[in-house]
């Protein structure tokens, strides 16, 4: 059939055959990572934007490496949202950046929904690099892969996704992904930091108590205490979250001994992850993650810019 | 696509391309003084296979095992910005490629393009001593000012036609066949070449 | 000035009426309903094949003048009005400056004689400001022709001066309108809580958000014998608790919208389309089919549109940052006879009574029927027009309709205020 996307906003418009495009490409790729010149000439005369409407160094740094080695022209142009201190709307903005011909746009903003607004206004592909607490599809097409590297398969494996499920981003996107990919899913978090309808996200099973989880899964996905998203206080202390819902050296024992700990960056040591978690030489698999994203994000980059009488599925 | 294609003629079959692999694995080792420093670089998805039969050509003739990697020119093309993204195949070149003698490897040698590409691949991942070129057919019609060192076989063609090897190992039947293109996709484009 | 209504389908089960007749109208009044009438001099219009009705009145419309005038102004908000076959509003009080004290009330009250093109209703609000903190000054806006209170917009938060509010307001007799959300619950609510807040990845807007204060001001009706109207009841619990409210005898009324009755959540897709942004949000099917249960057993007392306009510019922005609210007066009543009359869910009688008679009874205007001596407010329709929303434009100034595309059948045609025509052959009387 091929891959006839033109944007990535929604990972539940690709099909499993699609995401195995992306991560094949992707390791691929990772050969160009290797090099003395870390870089193909692929994408010469790309225009991408990288328009990052709220703060963000790693996702923003590793869109931009990813253009950056596949050849693309990249110009940086952040801040401006509907909210913003200019009083631009986005959909000006949008416009305005179309009017320079670009190829592609790279949008990340703190409201659900925005890459699906600036769609409407431009005539280049649109990749959410992060919506409010929706989607954020390249950081699960970056987990999927690093998995897969580490498993050899996506099939079957039971993934446990722990933290804060309702204003995860991550998980809006991972969980379909996992699910679309044949894995099965769990999430562990206490009932204030679940969204209303995890089984709308593809959840399989629901669980607040950590431990009766942990024996039972392939791959423990550790997720970031957002501090900065977190309204009314959903748990007491954070001393109380670690031990309720930290992975620590003392949950250790009870992981199967194959399996493995990923975190989507940064981490709060202390409070979701203790220190011998995230730095276990064999369990953690973070910054493999890190590295991981580059080279899918250069994967990304590659299907949606493919061709000039690309279709638009999504 | 090519599937579809009406074959008009068979101008290598499995015996002779057999024996024109044999002349050119004693061409490469003749004009490289031996295997000392050469290194088989093939082009994906037929010049690596041809590629590998000329390692063990090689090995035959002088009892070497030459390095030998598998080149895949998705990324390099010029074409990309007319055309879906082709099917990425990975790259493994294993080997150290700086101050090697590398002989690459393509089936059908056609505009140019392709080798172009491989050249550029080539010197991103390193700095060769030499770059020489093997083709099993050389079917003309050059867009770029480039030549095969190495070449099996001359087939004079036209530009509305399709020079396309099968390989037992790939396709069931080893042969080049001559294929006709449909008209609309005739005119002198480089899409075909080496796929 | 003598009008003639000939050949007309007169409907109106206050007087039994669902026959084709003639009506005579003069000086503003109804002065003669019956077989084969004629006139010696005025207008004679043959409305064969067209429905009479006593004219519709929506209580729950955003005029947004004074100071919203970008979104909407009494001229543009009445045309839109009389468009959608609509003789009266009621306009909510949440405008720039608030509605809540005589001045406003009277400005409001002096453009819509000027420039409306129907009558204009005016609500109060019940507390300085909409702050919920101050009671305004009823008793001046009374006086001054306010004929109902409300802080639409909100709810009023505290529970000792939504008590005020009540008690304070009965001495007037004027209804308490109450618009239910309890902030602390609801927060930024966005959608519906359930599967597409979790699929859109918003905050959820909970129908408990809406019930928990829908009962409290149950409660408070019983507490101090204020007749209350809950406006736009969305959820199921919501018409249960009226209905319970009903059966133990409180004076308790309520209003649903046409948006509540025929989406849902799950019309809100993909494409963050902010025209569905509505408060209270939409619901789930099941709260749809409640509501029309409500409708069929008298639970539900009227329908109203909650026309919110607002401008493209401000619809226009990502789904959190765009005000809530659509418009819909211009499209009401054929989305009424198309998904309810036309079905034979509801009869046009009940029709009539849930868009024209008991919006009247709510805020204790003047009783308009088809019979002889009523003021002469009607409304003509065109049974079998087949129309698209939003076609033709809209009068309203804002295109924030959420039935955009809608394809109905049947729309107001005429429509006379006081024995004028204020619409006439779908043309606004100029």
């Amino acid at each position: 059939m091929g891959f006839s996307h033109k944007h990535l906003i929604d990972i539940t418009e690709y099909s499993a055959e699609d995401i195995m495009t992306i991560l094949e490409t992707a390791k691929t790729l990772s050969e160009v990572n290797e090099r003395r010149i870390k870089k193909v000439p692929t994408l010469q005369g790309f225009t991408v934007v990288n328009m990052f409407n709220e703060p963000s160094t790693r996702t923003r740094s590793s869109f931009e490496l990813a253009e950056k080695r596949m050849s693309c022209d990249t110009i940086n142009f952040g801040g401006s949202s509907t909210s913003s201190v200019k009083g631009e709307s986005l959909v000006d903005t949008m416009e305005t950046l179309n009017s320079y011909k670009i190829d592609l746009a790279v949008i990340r903003d703190k409201h659900a929904g925005a890459p699906q607004l600036v769609a409407k206004h431009t005539s280049a592909g649109v990749v959410d690099a992060g919506d409010g607490k929706h989607q954020h599809p390249t950081q699960a097409l970056l987990d999927l892969y690093s998995i897969w590297q580490e498993k050899g398969t996506l099939e079957g494996l039971h993934v446990a996704i722990v933290g804060d499920i309702a204003h995860s981003r991550v998980c809006g996107s991972l969980v379909p992904a996992l699910k679309i990919m044949g894995s099965t899913v769990t999430l562990v978090a206490p009932q204030t930091l679940l969204p209303p309808r995890p089984d709308v996200l593809g959840a399989d099973n629901v669980s607040s108590y950590f431990d009766e989880v942990l024996p039972e899964v392939d791959v423990v996905y550790m997720l970031r205490v957002q501090r900065e998203r977190l309204e009314g206080a959903p748990f007491p202390s954070e001393r109380e979250y670690h031990m309720l819902f930290g992975l620590t050296q003392a949950r250790d024992a009870l992981m199967r001994p194959d399996a493995i700990v990923c975190h989507p960056g940064p981490i709060n040591r202390g409070v979701e992850l203790d220190s011998f978690m995230a730095d276990h030489p064999t369990r953690s698999v973070i910054l493999d993650q890190v590295y991981a994203g580059i080279c899918t994000r250069m994967s990304v980059l590659y299907w949606l810019l493919g061709g000039s009488d690309n279709g638009s599925a999504s | 696509m090519s599937e579809t294609l009406q074959v008009k003629s068979i101008c290598m079959d499995a015996s002779e391309i057999e024996r024109t692999l044999t002349r050119i694995a004693h061409q490469i080792l003749e004009a490289n003084s031996g295997a000392e420093n050469i290194a088989l670089v093939g082009i994906v998805t037929r010049g690596d296979v041809l590629a590998k039969e000329l390692v063990g050509k090689i090995a035959e003739i002088e009892g070497v095992d030459v390095p030998f990697g598998h080149l895949d020119i998705s990324f390099y093309r010029d074409d990309f910005a007319t055309r879906l993204a082709p099917a990425v195949h990975e790259t493994r070149i294993s080997f150290d490629i700086d101050g090697k003698d590398i002989v690459l490897v393509d089936d059908v040698l056609y505009t140019g393009r392709t080798i172009r590409a491989a050249l550029d691949a080539l010197m991103d991942m390193g700095r060769p001593k030499t770059v020489q070129l093997a083709v099993l057919v050389d079917r003309g019609h050059r867009e770029l000012p480039i030549r095969a060192d190495f070449v099996g076989k001359n087939v004079p063609s036209s530009s509305d036609e399709n020079v396309r090897l099968f390989l037992e190992e790939v396709d069931g039947v080893s042969e080049v066949a001559i294929l006709q293109l449909p008209q609309e996709t005739g005119a002198g484009s480089a899409l075909n070449e080496g796929e | 000035m003598a009008l003639l209504l000939k050949n007309v389908h007169a409907i109106d089960p206050q007087v039994s009426i669902n026959e084709v007749c003639d009506i005579v109208v003069r000086d503003g009044k109804i002065v003669e309903v019956g077989q084969g009438l004629s006139i010696p001099k005025g207008e004679t219009r043959d409305m064969d094949g067209k429905i009479c009705i006593p004219g519709l009145v929506d209580i729950h419309v955003h005029l947004r003048e004074p100071g919203q005038e970008h979104k909407e102004d009494i001229a543009s908000g009445t045309r839109a009005a009389a468009k959608g076959g609509v003789v009266a509003v009621c306009c909510m009080p949440n405008t720039s400056p608030t509605i809540d004290n005589a001045d406003v009330v009277e400005y409001v009250r002096k453009r819509a004689d000027e420039v409306g093109k129907c009558r204009v209703l005016v609500a109060g609000a019940c507390t300085q400001g909409l702050r919920g903190e101050v009671l305004s000054e009823m008793g001046d806006m009374v006086a001054h022709g306010a004929v109902a209170f409300t802080d639409d917009g909100r709810g009023v938060q505290d529970s000792g001066m939504m008590r005020r509010v009540m008690d304070y307001a009965a001495q007037f007799g004027c209804v308490v309108m109450s618009h239910c959300q309890d902030e602390g619950l609801v927060g930024k609510g966005q959608v519906n809580e359930g599967a597409v807040s979790t699929r859109l990845g918003m905050a959820g807007w909970p129908a408990e958000g809406e019930e928990l204060q829908i009962q409290r001001d149950i409660a408070l009706c019983r507490l101090t014998g204020t007749p209350l109207h809950l406006q736009h009841v969305s959820s199921r619990r919501g018409i249960d608790m009226v209905r319970r409210a009903k059966a133990e005898g409180l004076p308790v009324t309520c209003e649903v919208t046409p948006h509540h009755l025929f989406l849902t959540e799950e019309a809100i897709g993909a494409d963050y389309n902010t025209n569905l942004k509505v408060n209270p949000p939409l619901r789930t099917a099941d709260d749809n089919d409640a509501l029309v249960e409500g409708i069929l057993d008298g639970t539900v007392d009227c329908i109203v549109t909650d026309h919110a306009p607002h401008a493209a510019w401000e619809k226009d922005v990502e789904f959190e940052e765009a005000p809530f609210g659509m418009t819909g007066i211009e499209a009401s009543l054929g989305l009424v006879i198309t998904q309810l009359v036309a079905p034979g869910v509801i009869t046009f009688e009940r029709m009539v009574e849930l868009m024209a008679i008991n919006p009247r009874r709510i805020l204790c205007q003047e009783k308009v029927a088809l019979m002889q001596g009523c003021t002469a407010d009607l409304t003509i329709i065109d049974p079998s027009c087949s129309w698209t929303v939003g076609e033709d434009g809209y009068e309203s100034k804002s295109t924030n309709c959420g039935f955009e595309g809608a394809e109905l059948v049947g729309r107001a045609t005429d429509t006379y205020v006081g024995g004028y025509a204020t619409m006439q052959d779908g043309a606004i009387v100029e």
